[in-house]
């Protein structure tokens, strides 16, 4: 159990030795040195991973969605820490010891959130996430940026107290059965058919709600645009990729005690609405989208829809979505980034002065198209796999009118983002830019490597991947 | 012990109107201080016989949502220079007016509930969502980024008043957690109410309007 808690202690040790650190130099590479100590630590919880499952009493614990997340987060964000020494080296002008800090105890708290088995103490590092992220967003000091920042701040804890209180009514609803007083994760799901009926759907829906802002569904999703579009972009991939995920491990953690509940069609009805109503809410605003960087914000809205949908969708949509987690974080990734790459050339982050992008820095800018592809599920990036995986589940269900919505909506947002995505890279750039770029090496290697991931997982299914994914979605739905 | 509890409560319900009413930012913050430490005071009255954790806790909350929090902010309204919050989007009357329907329909509505117990014959959950939905009225009327963050203060009172039938299920260090957190999300917050004024000469957040589509 204490190795588990090392998950988060090591990026928050690395936190304080940054913070102390006076060299503005070295702390870009305490990050990365942080994310490397990570790796085998992950590693030998994974493979030992037995030995880690929640028992029962116990707060901490690796439940196989612990599994699935805790080596996909490493893994991004040691290509996210891999950009921070190059793109800090351009940022001179700007102190860091505040950002650096914070990226590690983002880190810390999202690996401290997964290993959590307790709803108050979920609760507790999610709300801790949310705060670290803050000075994040606001690393600009800019107008714009505190707008974001404050907007984020604002309805991100508001969201989150709407979870603290849905926290609450799922404790009230074991109080009100009779049962013995507590919050645990294995309590609640053990004792899940004796709870209160009424409590139990009330609280659903208020945690939905929570997570879902955290998630950044539609309508909770208005601080998403505003906060990707002026974060730096590893501060987005990580956004995008890791808070959002985590978010959604919480959802299905409160989904699964709905299904222990004998309560599922209540709340699989409910992430339903919320997942075609986030797919066309991004598909719409993607449209004419002129600010490429809001564009991957409203991006994340429909893939987050698509998870939530799976989810509802149930067996091997539920397998898809947890597939398609990994996947939309790592293209996430390659979009963030290489899009910052070309905000950092041309200065601009609107269509109206960013054109040519192909012709200035060909290397990100075949990267950004790349990853456009990967995120809309062309094959053969892997969200092809995942989604397809969704749909052939809604199929296999039977449910036409759905598949034949999603499909619609894929399509819809594919058009959208591809008229934006294509001016951005083709075309000839504005006057004055039309020089070509010398692009820095250290700043395409994370991004290749996140490409590599996307690709190698849509050509190949490694068979330990493969299983705890199917181990993920037989504990979410209550099956042995 | 549940009279003084409903008494509590009620003094609790009194603030909600006093700072519905005020258009002093002050005011409103110093309304937001006395609920926290009588929601402190509450929690001992409860629990705090219960050990020396329980009663670390409720002194700890008296400390940080009646002393530390209010200091935070009474702080960031005296380097912005600001008194009153002017022209809210709802006037102060109808402010109040609404208070009162949110906290009669509360009452209304918590008999309705499948309560347990003991919980139906205090004035808990209907002191909850009244206190509730008082920071939502003040999250979403007032003007001023600072009186926001009272809003949400007061939002978060309410949820804790709710906790309060809850604390056998929630471990000490969670309930140490989720005070912290409060406390350095107001912290925060007031860092960035801070940065507007410097930023817009001002902190009505209404005039965060240069992000949209």
């Amino acid at each position: 159990m204490s190795l588990l808690l090392l998950l988060s202690l090591i990026p928050l040790t690395f936190a304080l030795v940054t913070f102390a650190t006076r060299t503005e130099r070295l702390r870009p590479w305490l990050v990365l040195a942080a994310a490397g100590c990570q790796i085998p630590v992950v590693g030998f919880v994974l493979v030992s991973r037995e030995r880690f499952a929640p028992l029962a009493g116990s707060w901490i614990g690796l439940d196989p969605l612990g599994v699935l997340l805790v080596g996909y987060l490493s893994v991004l964000f040691l290509c996210c820490a891999l950009y921070v020494p190059p793109y800090l080296r351009l940022r001179r002008e700007r102190p860091n010891r505040i950002f650096c800090t914070m990226l590690l105890v983002f880190f810390g708290m999202m690996n401290f959130f997964l290993v959590s088995q307790h709803v108050g103490l979920m609760w507790v590092a999610i709300e801790a996430m949310t705060l670290s992220t803050g000075p994040l967003l606001y690393f600009n000091r800019n107008r714009r940026s505190i707008e974001a920042t404050w907007k984020y701040l604002l309805i991100g804890s508001v969201g989150i107290a709407l979870a603290l209180l849905g926290s609450f009514f799922l404790g009230y609803s074991a109080l009100y059965a009779g049962l013995e007083s507590s919050l645990m994760l294995g309590d609640l799901k053990l004792h899940a058919a004796s709870l209160s009926k009424p409590w139990l759907h009330a609280a659903f829906v208020l945690l939905l709600i929570g997570y879902g802002t955290k998630m950044g569904l539609a309508p909770m999703h208005t601080w998403k645009p505003d906060a990707y579009g002026e974060a730096p972009g590893l501060v987005g991939a990580l956004l995008a990729g890791g808070a959002t995920s985590c978010a959604f491990v919480g959802v299905l953690r409160f989904y699964s005690i709905c299904v222990a509940a004998g309560d599922a069609a209540f709340a699989r009805e409910l992430m339903l609405g919320f997942g075609l109503f986030s797919m066309a809410v991004a598909g719409v605003f993607m449209v004419r989208q002129r600010d490429y960087k809001r564009m991957l914000a409203y991006s994340s809205v429909e893939h987050m829809g698509i998870l939530v949908l799976g989810t509802a969708i149930g067996g091997a949509g539920l397998f898809g979505a947890l597939f398609h987690v990994l996947n939309n974080g790592f293209a996430k990734g390659v979009l963030f980034l290489s899009a910052a790459n070309i905000h950092r050339q041309f200065d601009s982050k609107s269509t109206d002065e960013v054109r040519g992008a192909l012709r200035v820095m060909p290397a990100s800018a075949t990267l950004f198209l790349l990853g456009f592809l990967a995120a809309t599920g062309a094959p053969p990036f892997a969200p092809f796999l995942s989604e397809f995986t969704i749909l052939r589940a809604a199929v296999a269900e039977q449910r036409f009118g759905l598949a034949a919505a999603f499909l619609a909506l894929l399509l819809l947002v594919f058009i959208g983002m591809g008229a934006t995505v294509l001016t951005v890279v083709q075309g000839d750039p504005p006057p004055g830019r039309e020089r070509p770029a010398t692009e820095r090496v250290q700043k395409l290697v994370p991004i290749v490597a996140l490409l590599a991931l996307v690709l190698l997982l849509g050509l190949w299914m490694p068979q330990p991947l493969e299983s705890a994914l199917w181990s993920a979605t037989a504990v979410v739905e209550g099956r042995p | 012990m549940s009279e003084l509890l409903n008494l509590l409560l009620v003094i609790v319900l009194l603030f909600n109107f006093l700072m519905l009413g005020t258009s002093r930012v002050r005011a409103v913050i110093d309304a937001a201080a006395a609920q926290g430490t009588l929601l402190g005071v509450a929690y001992l009255t409860m629990h705090g016989a219960s050990g020396v954790r329980a009663l670390a806790l409720g002194v700890a909350m008296i400390a940080i949502k009646g002393v530390l929090i209010p200091r935070i902010l009474r702080s960031a309204l005296r380097s912005q220079g600001i008194r009153r919050e002017v022209e809210p989007f709802v006037s102060f009357t109808t402010s109040l007016l609404l208070g009162a329907l949110a906290t009669g329909l509360s009452v209304i509505f918590a008999r309705t509930l499948p309560l347990a117990g003991e919980d139906a014959n205090v004035l808990l959950i209907p002191a909850s969502l009244a206190t509730q939905l008082t920071g939502f009225i003040v999250l979403t009327t007032r003007r001023k980024a600072l009186t926001q963050v009272v809003g949400y203060l007061t939002l978060e009172n309410g949820i804790f008043i709710f906790g309060l039938t809850l604390v056998e299920a929630m471990p000490f260090l969670v309930e140490a957690g989720v005070l912290l957190d409060v406390l350095v999300a107001v912290f925060v917050m007031g860092i960035v109410v801070d940065h507007i004024s410097r930023e817009f000469s001002s902190i009505d957040s209404d005039e965060l309007t240069e992000l949209r589509e």
